[in-house]
């Protein structure tokens, strides 16, 4: 028997499309939380993190794979697993009081030791006062801390929180997440283990003792990061800073291979606004950076999430305006002179890019203009695409081929009609 | 926002060669028009063949009787449209038409449109005498007052919601009246509109088919359609027929879903709002068949191009007579006159109510009128809940199941629409031969058609329930008791009051038609206000119809003032989060 609260053991996972094939979000996934420890789950959106904690929480069957709890095999949600839920899943019809007693319903409690009980765990988590208040009066860092509260009130062994803090603001996360460290740092809960799963690094690093990071396409962890920093931890520490730092350097590097440059029509588009890639290419130009910068600063000054920086990075390394080296970016020389250009300019630099580096956009230019009536069904592109990629990464891909080609002109596309059309040189 | 509409224009209009979908389009097209001027043509005819006798019991005759039942409904459609275009925009932008137009409204909701069939009907008979064009459009009138209330109401809420900015930025456009109404209000109603439309047909289906075949004191009619049919079939106790009648109208109904009504969801889905994609983008295949054909393209095209023109011409009414500036006679002022004519208008209708019956009736008729009231009352509360206490565990059990709610959730919608009145012989026919007390027995029909649609509002609110309130339920292990109070049901409550809603609406409108029924020359009489109107419209005796309906009215007035009303407010108080 292993001394883990939670192990899973080669976990796969696979859902069934309308379509027949399956789509797989894990692959072999091992993990183990030990007694005592609190372990992070990084990765991007898109790669099975949420799956996987619902797996561990009994409330999804894994397709093949062990699911150990405290050594027995977990077929359900089990007594002593509790769940935090990023949109706190709160009863709207329930009061604070009547939603956190919820959580003890399975133990079949006398009335009046519920109601104690429930009490206590409010007063713990900082909502006295608020008992009898239903959710929709109550701020979204308040809603969480009764979502917290009914995850406690139990007594569970292993709590599972599956981005707790990602629907607050930054400031009612940081409280929310200082408050419940503290609890575990004074021994105040009687849980023996936690899982986090998050997509903000530094929250990880703030939190956890250990930190996996998920690849981005189904498979093994692909890394993992002791976190060895006494807590409370400074976030403007150096060796807070290191930690960060390592963590992009695995994020990136792994990012520069799933990109699969010259992949032909295998190669998957990250959604990317063309607005995005506008301000964050003049941002990057700009005195501050100069064209160069490490991207956990670049996080910190644009004040954006390292899911929603890696996209954009990656979106310019394939068109070439950028280029990624381990833990920094730097634009080439057509991204300096994009940045500095004029709208005319800056389509036409985007068009030859486009043709140029995504094998799909010079595809699609070619179907139409082959075609008669120079326009082809969507269907077309879908169906051909989906001979490398999964359907729905085939729609996203499409979706921002379609975005990225209007700014170009390189085609238009009606959305009624789901059909491209050769754009015809403007007036 | 409707210039989408033409969306083509820009696009490569060169030269193309005809396409199989281009013929399928055109044939699609030219039998319309030629079935809808067929079926147009024989309603103008000389008043000949309405007379019972006259209907053909051979099934070969159904078709037609069906296009004719069609017609009539799409005829009501129209005019409901239209309709609800004036009434509602109307009562949206003058304070005082609305003081008095929303409450009218709301009582018009309420009166049974059966009952005042024999009214409308005499009204047309005379206005038109000798001409088949007036039992026509007394049917016609009867269901475009099933259908355009909830159509009014839904737009004029759309028109009062049309969005701050969307509002502004028409008005810094400076369009004109007719300019914001093409292109800004009907756009955004669109959606709500196309959905209650839906809803109105749904259940004029049942008053088509009520309407067709009525007789009033000694004036009996037979409009040719598939509700004649079944009288007729009644009457020779034939129930073969009826079955025939029973395909006959579920063609019909499932091909006005598939040509009308799947094509218009799948077009009005641009005019969302919401920024968020939806679940699924709802599709028909008659609309891609249109999109697909380059014929129909440059067709559209043309269309679009003359409506866009007629919406965006200015029509600016003649500048203002310069308000007469009394600033002596302020708002207020304005507002007592505004309803102390209204007021008077009232007691002076009233008082002609009163004069029309008074004659004739007692307090007497009062008592018995009232007795049977409360005894229909009663049937509508138990049914209503009867039919909740049986299909929300069911909806519940299908809503939480994608898969079988795909599957179950049109059958539901389509039996919803179905006309439950078709279905009354074969029950009678058993109430007959099984000799059971129709007393209790005839009851059930009364919610026979409407007890559906809380079984697919119940179905849409249970798989419209949260994941993650379902999966925090499961987490939480809660016992199945719990799991039944404390989360789903308080979870699909709102959808429940919804369904019950309209159950109730539908079960009183059917108690005229389903409380005193015949199978040959047995008749069958369960009592009841909708057994006493039924009587009493055949006997021809106006003023106690006038009666019946009046109380039928204040029942069903009190009954969504006093139940459905707060019932509904705590609902959506409780499931609101923000």
């Amino acid at each position: 028997m292993s001394a883990a609260i939670l192990d899973l053991q080669r976990v796969c996972m696979a859902y069934q499309r309308s379509s027949g094939a399956p789509l797989e979000v894990l692959r072999d996934i091992d993990l183990e939380v030990a007694r005592g420890e609190i372990v992070g789950l990084l990765g991007r959106s898109g790669s099975g993190k949420s799956t996987l904690l619902r797996i561990a929480a009994g409330l999804v069957r894994p397709t093949r794979g062990e699911v150990l709890y405290r050594g027995e095999h977990l077929t359900g949600p089990a007594p002593g697993i509790a769940v935090v839920f990023q949109t706190f899943a709160l009863y709207p019809w329930l009061t604070v009081q009547r939603n956190v007693e919820l959580g003890l319903d399975a133990l079949r409690l006398p009335a009046a030791e519920t109601r104690r009980r429930a009490l206590a765990a409010i007063d713990l988590i900082g909502l006295d006062g608020f008992q009898s208040a239903y959710p929709r009066e109550l701020s979204g860092g308040m809603r969480q801390r009764v979502g917290f509260a009914r995850a406690i009130v139990g007594d569970p062994a292993l709590l599972l929180m599956d981005e707790p803090f990602s629907a607050l603001d930054v400031l009612t996360a940081e409280t929310l997440r200082t408050d419940f460290i503290d609890l575990w740092i004074e021994r105040k809960l009687p849980i023996e283990g936690m899982l986090l799963v998050t997509h903000n690094i530094e929250e990880a690093v703030l939190m956890c003792d250990r930190i996996l990071i998920l690849a981005s396409r189904p498979g093994p962890i692909a890394a993992q990061v002791p976190v060895t920093l006494p807590h409370p931890r400074d976030r403007f520490s150096a060796a807070f800073h290191a930690v960060v730092e390592e963590i992009y350097a695995g994020l990136t590097s792994r990012l520069a291979d799933s990109i699969g440059k010259g992949g032909g029509l295998g190669q998957l588009l990250p959604q990317v606004s063309i607005n995005r890639l506008n301000g964050f290419m003049e941002m990057l130009s700009s005195s501050a950076f100069g064209g160069h910068c490490e991207l956990a600063r670049l996080a910190r000054a644009l004040a954006l999430k390292a899911n929603e920086l890696l996209p954009i990075a990656a979106a310019l390394h394939i068109l070439e305006f950028a280029e990624l080296r381990d833990v920094s970016i730097q634009l080439t020389a057509a991204g300096r002179v994009y940045a500095a250009g004029g709208t005319d300019e800056r389509k036409r630099l985007f068009r030859e890019h486009l043709l140029r580096f995504v094998p799909l956009a010079a595809h699609v230019c070619q179907v139409l203009e082959e075609r008669g009536d120079h326009r082809a069904p969507r269907e077309r592109f879908e169906l051909e695409l989906q001979d490398h990629l999964s359907h729905e990464d085939a729609e996203r891909t499409l979706h921002v081929l379609i975005d990225w080609g209007r700014y170009a002109e390189l085609f238009a596309y009606h959305a009624r009609s789901r059909t491209f059309v050769r754009s015809t040189p403007g007036p | 926002m409707l210039q989408q509409a033409g969306g083509f224009t820009h696009a490569g209009s060169g030269r193309r060669t005809p396409s199989w979908q281009d013929a399928v389009a055109v044939a699609v097209v030219l039998a319309a028009i030629v079935l809808l001027g067929t079926a147009a043509r024989q309603a103008m005819a000389p008043f000949a063949a309405t007379h019972a006798a006259d209907i053909s019991l051979a099934p070969a005759a159904l078709p037609l009787y069906t296009l004719r039942t069609v017609f009539r409904m799409l005829a009501a459609l129209a005019l409901s449209v239209a309709f609800t275009f004036g009434y509602a925009t109307l009562a949206a932008k003058s304070r005082r038409a609305e003081m008095v137009l929303i409450p009218l409204l709301d009582v018009l909701q309420s009166v049974p449109v059966l009952g005042y069939l024999s009214f409308t009907v005499m009204f047309f008979v005379s206005a038109f005498p000798g001409s088949q064009l007036g039992p026509e459009l007394a049917a016609i009138f009867a269901i475009f007052t099933s259908q355009a209330w909830n159509m009014t109401f839904s737009f004029y809420q759309s028109l009062r919601m049309v969005p701050h900015d969307l509002d502004e930025a028409s008005r810094s456009f400076r369009d004109s009246a007719w300019q914001r109404f093409w292109h800004l209000e009907v756009p955004f109603a669109m959606p709500g509109l196309i959905w209650n439309t839906m809803m109105s047909v749904s259940g004029g289906w049942f008053f088509v088919v009520a309407a067709e075949a009525i007789s009033v004191g000694d004036l009996q009619i037979a409009l040719p359609g598939v509700g004649s049919y079944v009288a007729r079939a009644i009457g020779a106790r034939d129930l073969g027929a009826v079955g025939w009648a029973i395909v006959a109208m579920s063609g019909a109904i499932l091909l006005c879903d598939q040509l009308l009504f799947a094509p218009l969801v799948a077009w009005c889905e641009k005019f969302r709002f919401e920024q968020t994609a939806a679940q699924a983008a709802p599709r028909s295949w008659v609309a891609a068949l249109f999109h697909r054909s380059g014929a129909f393209r440059a067709l559209h095209a043309r269309v679009a191009d003359a409506l866009q023109q007629a919406a965006g011409a200015r029509l600016e009414l003649p500048p203002r007579v310069p308000r007469l500036s009394l600033p002596a006679l302020p708002r207020r002022m304005g507002d007592a006159l505004w309803l102390l004519a209204v007021v008077l208008t009232i007691a002076w209708l009233a008082a002609r109510f009163l004069h029309f019956v008074q004659a004739s009736l007692t307090w007497g008729d009062l008592a018995v009128v009232a007795g049977n009231g409360g005894l229909t009352l009663l049937r509508v509360l138990l049914l209503v809940a009867l039919a909740c206490a049986i299909w929300v565990p069911i909806g519940v059990s299908i809503g939480l199941r994608p898969k079988l709610t795909a599957v179950v959730q049109p059958v539901a919608q389509f039996l919803a629409a179905f006309p439950a009145n078709l279905l009354f012989p074969l029950a009678v026919f058993l109430i007959v031969r099984l000799r059971v007390d129709p007393k209790i027995w005839l009851s059930p029909l009364m919610i026979l058609g409407t007890q559906w649609y809380i079984l697919f509002n119940v179905i849409a609110g249970a798989s419209a329930f949260p994941s993650d309130l379902r999966e925090a339920a499961a987490s939480l292990r809660l016992s199945s008791v719990r799991w039944w109070t404390r989360v789903i049901l308080p979870g699909v409550f709102p959808y429940l009051v919804t369904g019950a809603i309209t159950a109730s609406g539908g079960a009183w409108n059917a108690s005229i038609v389903a409380e005193a029924v015949s199978w040959g020359p047995t008749r069958l009489d369960a009592g009841g206000l909708g057994a006493y109107i039924a009587r009493m419209t055949e006997a021809g005796d106006y003023p106690r119809i006038a009666l019946g309906i009046a109380v039928m009215s204040v029942l069903v007035v009190a009954v969504n003032r006093f139940l459905w009303r707060p019932l509904y407010a705590f609902a959506e108080r409780r499931t609101r989060l923000d």
